[in-house]
């Protein structure tokens, strides 16, 4: 009796414990090991607030007649957020349906459109950017070209994932009635799977609006080709407008991108 | 009556009901879309010439050269380090600031600073701070670990809040009711409601630390970006592509592990 009163109540038993240690044990290695062997220049740390100050100076006040040419610079930057989006929704359909358990005609097919979605999903915009560059020369198209091949893995994956929840029940209903394939899949799946598609291109277009502000960086058209211009030319007050504009953007891309989804779905 | 309903042929439903708005969607859209391609100065001739560029690219990509492995490596290890330490700092930094901007804990004065700071620092794409931080700091690890931090402190603070926002209060106020200062009422009431969500959200920030720590280095922000962004700009595509595959491993690597520790939390 007395020895249930004196054990002290523990969450962990002592395996647990255990195990727990261990983990935090392996991730503080891992932060010290990160930690310690980082070459990091020391004096530029100790000069970065000085630094950092110094440039803020030079940034301010932003130039607002710098809009002028940041506008239609502003402009081309959302075609190709948009025009890309457009272009991955589409492409992004076959490869969603042969990505689908359900609806792939051969696991083959569904190999190969996992080796393109992957493909897509893990190489960063601005390498894409960079390869396009190589292709089609400096400029929008190589830009829109990046972006759609980054966003088709995305899309692909999110489809092919609602196309594989889809309720079996009305697929079924359709081919009852005698429909054949085509007709299964769009009277069976395709309605079941549309708003799914609607919200995740508008939540792409919202994604695409900040990458296509980056990708000129590289070349591949948009504002940031005016940014790096006005870096390399020192115009720092040039360069606070622009990243002022991109923000403004932005919030105003999340801002449709919310309220529209929220009407649709 | 009866006749007319039977001989009716059924018609799927559009999408969107209303025939006026239908249209007007459409219309807008198809002349959105003409004015836009044309917007884009195209120059197909150069387009055209896309295509033998392409074949020459893969030529010279294929086979891929490890031939220089310790700088991969060495890249590799740097984007690595630079993910764990920006990660360490920004989910510690995540919690006052996601505290601070959860509406049942905080005030409004410093919930509207907390939530400012986020959307400061969840709306610019990393690799644009980081040039801004690379000019500010001069080259190297340094501005994209700060990059790193700044970035994932405004993901993790906003989706942390959001966690905290749907905590139940009923445990907050029974800690309060035992007396416990304010401090105490975070650490029993709000912490253990929040922890699973808490490591998943850090995993899942190494995740996209890591993925960031990778291209950063295009700018001059350390990691095996630079090494990438070299031999683009030497055509040494075989060597790019070398990079690209170890690039693309470690994330799939990285993204594998985050998956099982987020789905054995939940």
């Amino acid at each position: 009796m007395t020895e249930i009163i004196n054990t002290i109540w523990k969450r962990f038993s002592v395996k647990q414990s255990l195990e727990r240690f261990f983990i935090k044990f392996i991730l503080l290695l891992l932060f010290i090991w990160a930690a310690k062997s980082i070459n990091i220049y020391w004096p530029f740390v100790a000069d970065a607030p000085t630094q950092g100050v110094d440039l803020l100076k030079r940034m301010l006040p932003p130039n607002v007649v710098f809009v002028k040419l940041i506008i239609p610079s502003m402009i081309e930057t959302i075609n190709i957020a948009t025009l890309s989006t457009i272009f991955a929704v589409i492409l992004s359909f076959p490869l969603a349906v042969l990505n689908a358990r359900n609806t792939t005609p051969h696991p083959l097919f569904q190999g190969f459109a996992r080796i393109i979605i992957v493909t897509s999903r893990s190489v960063n915009e601005l390498v894409w950017g960079l390869i396009f560059v190589v292709f089609f020369g400096p400029g929008a198209v190589a830009g829109i070209a990046a972006l759609t091949m980054r966003s088709l893995g995305f899309m692909a994956k999110l489809v092919s994932e609602s196309i594989e929840e889809i309720d079996k029940g009305q697929v079924e209903a359709i081919r009852a009635t005698g429909a054949n394939g085509s007709k299964v899949f769009l009277f069976g799946v395709l309605p079941q799977i549309m708003p799914i598609i609607i919200g995740t291109s508008i939540f792409r277009w919202d994604i695409n609006i900040r990458q296509s502000s980056v990708i000129g960086i590289v070349g591949a058209g948009g504002i940031g080709i005016l940014l790096t211009s006005s870096m390399n030319m020192f115009k720092w007050q040039n360069v606070s407008m622009i990243l002022i504009s991109i923000f403004v953007v932005v919030l105003a891309g999340e801002y449709v991108s919310a309220t529209v989804r929220k009407k649709l779905i | 009556m009866v006749s007319s309903l039977v001989s009716k042929a059924w018609k799927k439903e559009h999408f969107i009901k209303n025939p006026l708005i239908r249209w007007i969607i459409i219309v807008l859209g198809v002349a959105y879309l003409i004015y836009a391609l044309n917007d884009m100065n195209l120059n197909l001739a150069r387009m055209r010439s896309g295509w033998p560029r392409a074949v020459d690219f893969f030529h010279r990509m294929f086979p891929p050269d490890y031939s220089r492995w310790s700088m991969i490596y060495k890249g590799v290890a740097e984007s690595l380090q630079m993910a764990i330490i920006a990660t360490t700092i920004s989910i510690l930094l995540a919690i006052p600031l996601s505290l601070g901007a959860a509406v049942n804990i905080s005030v409004k004065f410093i919930y509207v600073i907390c939530r400012a700071i986020i959307v400061a620092a969840r709306s610019f794409p990393p690799i644009l701070v980081a040039i801004i931080f690379v000019k500010a700091f001069g080259f190297g690890p340094f501005p994209g670990i700060i990059t790193l931090a700044f970035t994932a402190l405004g993901f993790m603070g906003k989706l942390l809040a959001e966690a905290i926002e749907n905590i139940d209060m009923g445990q907050v106020e029974a800690i309060r009711a035992t007396g416990a200062n304010w401090f105490k009422v975070q650490l029993y009431g709000v912490a253990p409601q929040v922890l699973p969500r808490y490591v998943g959200l850090s995993i899942y920030l190494l995740d996209i630390n890591l993925r960031a720590s990778t291209i950063i280095g295009i700018v001059g922000a350390g990691g095996i970006g630079g090494a990438l962004f070299n031999s683009f700009h030497r055509y040494e595509y075989d060597t790019a592509l070398a990079i690209l595959i170890v690039i693309i491993a470690v994330v799939l690597v990285m993204e594998f592990i985050s998956s099982k520790v987020r789905s054995r939390l939940q």
